[in-house]
């Protein structure tokens, strides 16, 4: 039975929505040009029963959205491409915005919040602004509509409800239109951890967040209110600028526990595409407060106030337009809406320029000249440096863009980014970020003083000094031989210091204003950290057995790859490591389990304990057992030893991954001043697995010794078994089951050969392997007379794995330096809202 | 002239500065032989290739070679241009590999033979999937 109600219940929402959009923006547009007040607030009315209308809608289109994903409806295309009937709860909610049209549905409902606080907090700016909200909501929604104009066959946007006969022309739906697939497609394994579940909503929150500033600065401008619109509008910047940073933060943690390219940046389109949006924002606080403070820099916050908004748009264009194609792995897959991204991005571009534009030589400007020695000087440069350091990453970044709008115009461009982009953006952003660190140091001092030269060298000469010894300090404990990093650990270092004086000195007066000294300790940390982290980040799998790994393999993969066989310990970064076996994660319990500790069964999710299993001394399952487990995933178990003990042990994972090929995970060990970051670089190839060679065949005695490939071995017993991975056996076969023990360097392995017997047609072999030890039995034939078996024996190459390990030196300064940021921004908010709130109560919006 | 205005031209001249500077060291997407003729200029940077995988007449890959630890391998990829060439890569075969409508290399000739660095594989993704793989 298909479930048409609720798709069609869902298609109603987003109609709903987008109709009550346009009638929320023509209602609040009357109001704002409205000059009868009795009709203004008529006009009022309507809006706001408008947008309340759509807000409701917007929820109705999530509830109906995700009543779909949870109760598995696959015939619609969406439940059926994001997710299957074995995501847990959690990762339901992650299938919820893992579609393009989910996310721009992620992105609505927090527009939808913000414009309904927007209502209740703002009584004079309340039309204009919403005006605005209602005018992205409708071009958001459109996203989704699904509609195809008659006669033009124009469609316009991409509807979460569609169902799967109708997305897909399969030819099963021509002979039974009404099939449902059992199960889904799922939700790509990558995406199933915890951050993909906080991040994105995160993320959004921060995009539709600058949506507020920037409504307000066209409200600004249309209401020629030039100077009154910064201060309702400050805090929500400020609050973008912790929620997008938290955002950016969340992603690049997800990337370094996840992802195997050793960071937690890689300046892939995608990345970019959120960093440079947030630096310019960050530059529009400044350029806000400054404004706030001195009524200067009001031009400069109108530009940068429309550009963060302006190239969020820009950014998702990139991102879900396909025009990155080529250049990034990560960008949505193309739904076919590029025009319609292109025309929400021209839009808002044009009305913002063109009022920008009309209205410019009335926006009030000082014209005083600006004196070298003032605070605002110091801001503004440091603001310029903020939007430089962004333009740098946008250039490289929008290459296929202007390669796209170069061939749109007959011409031809072929730029790319280069592959080593980590290198490429580094080298540039480096210096910026010597400037920040500078100038986010001497900007307090101007910010708190007013300073004239002689000053100046008073206030800075300590923090200076410090700071200089400090680095010279690190310079040769640490080596830090390379002039650009040597001054990138000054700037970081001079900030903090710099501003932690400050610091001290405004928490003793007044601790609510203490957010920009917070925030710029912040901005110091972070500099340290991604220093140390990334640019001193050595590869301690060195290879010093003296022997190549392989000889088709580049040198460096030689050099800097550690080749390890089961139980034989290799050293490594002053530890003795030893790599144990592969590993399998339970689903329900938190533990890895020896895969050939299990059986598999029909279904590779379900699995038979072949023993009892225990993890750390816990008991996990009982022999015979059934669980279900992750087969996507396998871990690699390493022990490291120093000193004779056992210190740590890590489980980095390879994930054969459907859409991405072999993924490696790392395991991070965690210390305060590093961590040590393994991934495996090389897991053993399938065809390594099944090269085994000549089977020895053998007659051993049930009770005697005998050797397999040097390691002692006997047979512990020999049954009659009725069951083989679950299922019972025919009544016409009789299977017997051998368990073969064989000494190994640390334990005891276990091997179940098997052998059929068919007493009608014949039967078979199931041989029995100890991966680990590269040996595999099989049970040929028995002697009951003489209590004798025929074993095969045959061996081939232990389990291996090839691992690259990294020590990532203060990377925890880097976290700890983001959170700080976050704090000063918070504490900012705070300030900022309290002081919006009393100057409403006293009727100045 | 006022001091903003000094200042208005450095920021343009430093915006300048960037886009020449990304731009002079930015990678390009080029055809085999002009990748050849590059190299054989003395040019040791990477460039961008974009091409599909070779295929016999019943559409399956062919010219994929395992290197001897099978841990990287070689494959033949014709370019825009129809130009066939080896590729060599130093890591193993990617999962999705011969599903890939399209194929980047960014890397470089080294002599005779192209040795990439990095391969970026264009596939057919679920939304264009004709057929269902589950269920049926």
């Amino acid at each position: 039975m298909l479930h048409y109600f609720i798709g069609n219940l869902g298609h109603f929402f987003v109609i709903t929505a987008f109709v009550s959009a346009l009638a929320t923006v023509f209602s609040y547009f009357r109001a704002t040009v409205a000059s009868d007040v009795d009709q203004k607030q008529a006009w009022l009315v309507n809006g706001k029963v408008g947008f309340f209308i759509h807000t409701v809608a917007v929820m109705g289109i999530v509830v109906t959205l995700f009543v779909i994903i949870k109760n598995h409806y696959f015939e619609y295309h969406y439940a059926y491409s994001h997710s299957d009937k074995k995501l847990p709860g959690y990762y339901l909610v992650s299938t919820f915005w893992n579609g393009q049209e989910g996310s721009f549905l992620l992105w609505m409902f927090w527009h939808a919040i913000l414009g309904i606080i927007i209502i209740f907090t703002n009584r004079f700016w309340e039309a204009p602004v919403m005006t605005v909200f209602a005018t992205v909501q409708a071009f958001l929604t459109s996203m989704i509509l699904g509609v195809v104009i008659p006669g033009l066959e124009m469609k316009i946007g991409s509807s979460p409800f569609i169902l799967l006969r109708d997305a897909m022309p399969d030819p099963i739906f021509k002979i039974q239109p009404d099939f449902i697939p059992q199960d889904g497609v799922g939700l790509n394994p990558l995406l199933q951890n915890y951050w993909m579940v906080i991040h994105p909503p995160t993320l959004f929150l921060g995009f539709a967040t600058t949506l507020v500033p920037f409504s307000f600065a066209i409200a600004g401008l249309w209401l020629k209110r030039y100077r009154e619109w910064v201060r309702p509008a400050l805090p929500w910047s400020l609050f973008a600028g912790a929620i997008l940073g938290l955002g950016i933060l969340m992603g690049g943690y997800w990337a370094y526990e996840t992802l195997n390219f050793g960071g937690y940046w890689n300046w892939d389109p995608v990345e970019n595409a959120v960093y440079v949006p947030w630096l310019v924002l960050v530059a529009s606080i400044h350029t806000m407060i400054t404004f706030k403070n001195s009524e200067t820099a009001l031009k400069a916050s109108f530009i940068l106030v429309i550009s963060v908004f302006i190239l969020i748009l820009y950014s998702t264009f990139l991102t879900r337009s396909g025009v990155l194609g080529d250049a990034s792995v990560h960008s949505f897959t193309d739904l076919g809406l590029s025009g319609q991204l292109m025309l929400y991005l021209l839009f808002f571009l044009v009305v913002a320029v063109v009022l920008a534009a009309v209205r410019w030589k009335e926006i009030p400007a000082t014209q005083k000249e600006i004196d070298t020695y003032s605070r605002e000087f110091w801001i503004f440069v440091g603001a310029t440096v903020l939007c430089l350091m962004g333009f740098q990453v946008l250039v490289p970044t929008s290459f296929p863009a202007w390669n796209s709008l170069m061939e749109a115009f007959g011409g031809t461009s072929n730029i790319a980014i280069p592959g080593d982009q980590v290198e490429y953006f580094s080298k540039f952003q480096i210096w910026f970020a010597v400037g920040l660190g500078l100038l986010s140091g001497v900007g307090q001092f101007f910010w708190w003083k007013k300073i004239d030269r002689k000053e100046l060298t008073n206030q800075l000469f300590v923090p200076l000094v410090v700071a200089m010894l400090g680095t010279v300090v690190v310079v040769n404990i640490a080596r830090v031989y390379n002039l650009s990093y040597a001054l990138l650990l000054f700037a970081g270092l001079f900030t903090v210091i710099a501003n932690s004086k400050i610091l001290i000195s405004v928490v003793k007066n007044n601790p609510s204003l203490s957010g920009g000294a917070v925030a710029h300790i912040g901005v110091g940390l972070m500099l340290v950290g991604v220093l140390f982290s990334s640019g001193y980040s050595t590869v301690v799998s060195l290879n010093n057995t003296g022997m190549l790994i392989s000889r088709s393999l580049s040198d460096e993969f030689n050099r800097e790859n550690l080749l390890l066989f089961v139980n034989e310990p290799r050293t490594m970064a002053g530890y003795e490591i030893e790599y144990l076996g592969e590993r399998i994660e339970p689903r329900h319990k938190s533990g890895y389990i020896r895969k050939s500790d299990i059986e598999y069964t029909d279904d590779p999710y379900m699995v038979i304990a072949k023993r009892d299993l225990e993890f750390n001394g816990e008991k996990l399952y009982s022999a015979g057992e059934k669980f279900e487990i992750y087969p996507e995933n396998t871990f690699y178990e390493i022990e490291f030893r120093k000193d004779g003990k056992t210190r740590f042990v890590q489980y980095p994972r390879v994930q054969v991954n459907p859409r991405f090929g072999n993924m490696a995970s790392p395991d991070i060990n965690r210390k305060v001043s590093m961590d040590l970051y393994t991934h495996i670089s090389a897991p053993m190839t399938e065809e390594a697995k099944d090269d085994w060679g000549e089977p020895e065949e053998i007659l051993v005695k049930r009770t005697s010794q005998f050797f397999a490939n040097d390691y002692v071995a006997n047979i512990e017993s020999l049954e009659r078994v009725y069951e083989i991975g679950g299922q019972s056996i025919d009544s016409s076969f009789v299977a017997i089951k051998a368990m073969v023990a064989v000494q190994g360097e640390r334990q005891v392995y276990t091997a179940e050969p098997m052998l059929i017997i068919g007493t009608q047609s014949r039967g078979g072999i199931v041989p029995g392997i100890i991966p680990e030890l590269g040996l595999k039995f099989s049970l040929m034939n028995l002697q009951p007379q003489t209590d004798e078996i025929t074993l095969g024996i045959s061996s081939r190459q232990k389990d291996w794995v090839v691992i690259k390990a990294l020590e990532k030196p203060w990377v925890n300064v880097l976290w700890l330096g983001t959170l700080v940021l976050m704090a000063g921004f918070v504490i900012a908010m705070v300030r900022r809202f309290r002081e919006f709130r009393l100057m409403k109560s006293r009727g100045l919006e | 002239m006022k001091k903003s205005h000094v200042f208005i031209i450095i920021i343009i001249a430093v915006a300048v500065a960037i886009i020449v500077s990304s731009t002079n060291d930015a990678s390009t997407y080029v055809t085999f032989s002009e990748a050849y003729q590059l190299a054989s200029i003395g040019s040791t940077k990477s460039i961008h290739v974009v091409g599909e995988l070779k295929k016999d007449e019943d559409g399956r890959v062919v010219g994929i070679e395992p290197g001897e630890d099978k841990v990287s391998f070689s494959f033949i990829m014709i370019d825009d241009n129809g130009k066939e060439q080896q590729v060599f890569y130093n890591q193993p075969v990617p999962q999705d590999f011969t599903r890939s409508e399209k194929v980047v290399v960014i890397g470089s000739y080294r002599g005779e033979q192209f040795f990439a660095e990095k391969i970026l594989l264009k596939c057919p993704s679920k939304y264009q999937e004709n057929e269902l793989n589950a269920g049926v």
